[in-house]
């Protein structure tokens, strides 16, 4: 049988799918055992007792001086500024997309400046946000909407352009305006679409979030690792990573589930 | 009413000539069906009467008034694909139309607005032969099922011209004859002019009150740019079919070819036959 026609059974499946995390957590394990038998004060790669007592101390014990639970504050920080900047893109993709892809006019006038803007590397315009709207939390969340934003306005608009010029055509003869068109026939297929282009964006956004936090910030999860690096404290910086990719996993699927429950269509096309 | 009348049509794009001086005078409530080898401009012809298109010579009008030059309700539309929308169900496919008539800021129906709608689309679905697949979603319905639904979405707006681009081009030969049936008697009880595009010359002549052909009179590589297609061959179907009216042949079946039995040559011995 040809490679390409032999498939893992359910239960293969799943040892493949846990294969390369066990993978990685064994060679950790064992590399760490070997340094720290070499060295017992090295500290690039602590043990797991040690990498539990920091979750530990981090997650479950209030913080001496501040008397918070830092795991969790800090989670909540950047939580919030990640999904204010996610939902203002958001939005702002959703009207842009649409007009971009449904009116000509529009398209003339937005489709190459979106275009170019997408190319201004978002980093670099860091310094320029810090000076001109303050070190607070406007910045960050701006630095995550320019980031995120056009890119999401192009693949929606393209979206839009996608739908077979058929469909635009028969809600013409039957009786819809511009804007009826937009409410029910547009807005319905775009809106999966929204929701996967932002899974998408999920990645980017944190990069920036954390990009954000480490140059200033004083709560979050980008400053935590940041502070810490200082004192070479891998334990925290490995849970706080590992709990950062996390979150971001979750997201992800939970948003494909979204999609699914709301737009139960959306996945019968793939039959 | 609604008769159409095409005066001297062209139709170029940039360089390439598609369509040359057509000109026709489509009888209301006629069954036209349109022929024609692969490009000659078919769909680019129903395009025009769609109003998707501009003639780029010449003059189209519906009942003497000019063709408005875009798509409108007067004129529905059933293409070979892509013709129902599939985020709605097959009932939210028929109420759209409606839907777009009542609720212009909306676009949602309520109370009893919206059941008066229900009522309408599901006798349309009913007799389009769909009733029971009302909540499934048009990637659940076999093609034939899709295309009647597309019929059904069309017919709700009470159009005075329906289009039909190789509707049925798509579908096997056992679905394609119970669809023609319905087809029929569609066209028998609406006031409807038809014009529909096909590849199946069997289907032309066993649904139209008027065959035309497009082609092209000179074909060769080279001249194809600059010489477009002509309507070459309109042939009416006798005997005569009237909308409305039972053949005088064959009371009881719309096809007259089999009771006949007098044309060797037609391709269409056997099913269509109404119950
Ligand atoms: N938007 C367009 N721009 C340029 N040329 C076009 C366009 N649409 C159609 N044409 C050309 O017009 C000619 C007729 O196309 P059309 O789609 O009307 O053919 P058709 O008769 O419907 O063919 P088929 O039977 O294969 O559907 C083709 O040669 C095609 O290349
Ligand atoms: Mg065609």
């Amino acid at each position: 049988m040809r490679w390409i026609n032999t498939k893992p059974s359910r239960a293969t499946q799943i040892a493949l799918m846990l294969a390369p995390f066990l993978l990685l957590i064994v060679a950790y394990g064992v590399t760490s055992a070997a340094r720290l038998a070499d060295n017992p004060a090295d500290k690039l790669l602590p043990a797991l007792q040690t990498l539990i007592d920091a979750i530990n101390r981090m997650a479950f014990q209030p913080d001496p001086r501040t008397g918070e639970y830092l795991l969790w504050s800090d989670t909540g920080a950047s939580l919030v500024r990640l999904f204010s900047a996610l939902g203002i893109s958001t939005l702002i993709a959703l009207f842009f997309g649409m007009v971009i892809g449904m009116l000509p006019y529009v398209r003339a006038l937005l489709a190459p400046f979106v275009a170019t803007i997408s190319m201004v590397p978002p980093l670099a315009l860091l310094p320029i946000l810090f000076i001109v709207l303050g070190l607070g939390e406007t910045s960050k969340i701006t630095l995550i909407v320019i980031g995120v934003a056009p890119a999401m306005i192009r693949d929606l608009a393209l979206k839009v352009l996608e739908l077979p010029r058929e469909q635009i055509i028969k809600a013409e003869t039957l009786g819809g305006s511009s804007w009826q068109i937009a409410l029910r026939v547009v807005l319905p297929q775009v809106l999966p679409r929204l929701i996967t282009c932002l899974r998408l964006q999920l990645g980017p956004a944190w990069l920036f979030l954390i990009a954000a936090e480490a140059i200033s910030s004083d709560s979050g999860l980008g400053y935590r690792i940041f502070l810490v690096r200082r004192y070479l404290s891998m334990d925290i910086i490995f849970p706080y990573v590992l709990w950062i990719t996390l979150l971001a996993v979750i997201t992800n699927f939970a948003l494909d589930r979204l999609r699914i429950a709301v737009f139960p269509w959306s996945n019968l096309e793939a039959r | 009413m609604s008769e159409i009348v095409l005066d001297k049509v062209w139709k170029e794009y940039g360089d390439q000539i598609v369509l040359e001086k057509i000109s026709l005078t489509i009888a209301s409530r006629a069954f036209v069906a349109l022929v024609g080898p692969s490009g000659c401009g078919k769909t680019t012809f129903l395009k025009m009467l769609l109003g998707e298109e501009a003639p780029t010579q010449g003059g189209i009008t519906l009942d003497g008034v000019p063709l408005i030059a875009e798509p409108g309700p007067d004129r529905g539309v059933v293409f070979q694909r892509y013709s129902v929308f599939p985020h709605l169900t097959v009932l939210g496919n028929v109420l759209l139309g409606k839907v777009f008539k009542r609720s212009p800021i909306a676009a949602r129906l309520f109370g009893a607005e919206r059941r008066a709608a229900i009522d309408e689309a599901m006798t349309l679905i009913a007799e389009v032969g769909l009733n029971g697949s009302e909540t499934k979603y048009p990637a659940q319905l076999s093609g034939g099922m899709q295309q009647r639904l597309a019929l059904a979405q069309a017919l709700i707006m009470k159009p005075k011209v329906l289009l039909l681009d190789e509707p049925f081009g798509a579908l096997d030969p056992g679905i394609r004859a119970e669809i023609h049936v319905l087809m029929k008697r569609l066209w028998h009880e609406t006031e409807l002019t038809v014009v529909m595009v096909t590849h199946d010359m069997r289907e032309a002549f066993t649904l139209g009150t008027r065959v035309i052909a497009f082609e092209r009179p000179r074909d060769r590589p080279e001249e194809r740019e600059r010489y477009g297609a002509v309507l070459s061959r309109d042939i009416d179907i006798w005997p005569p079919r009237i909308a409305g009216e039972n053949s005088i042949f064959a009371p009881d079946r719309d096809d007259p070819v089999i009771p006949l039995g007098l044309r060797q040559d037609d391709p269409a011995p056997q099913g269509d036959i109404l119950p």
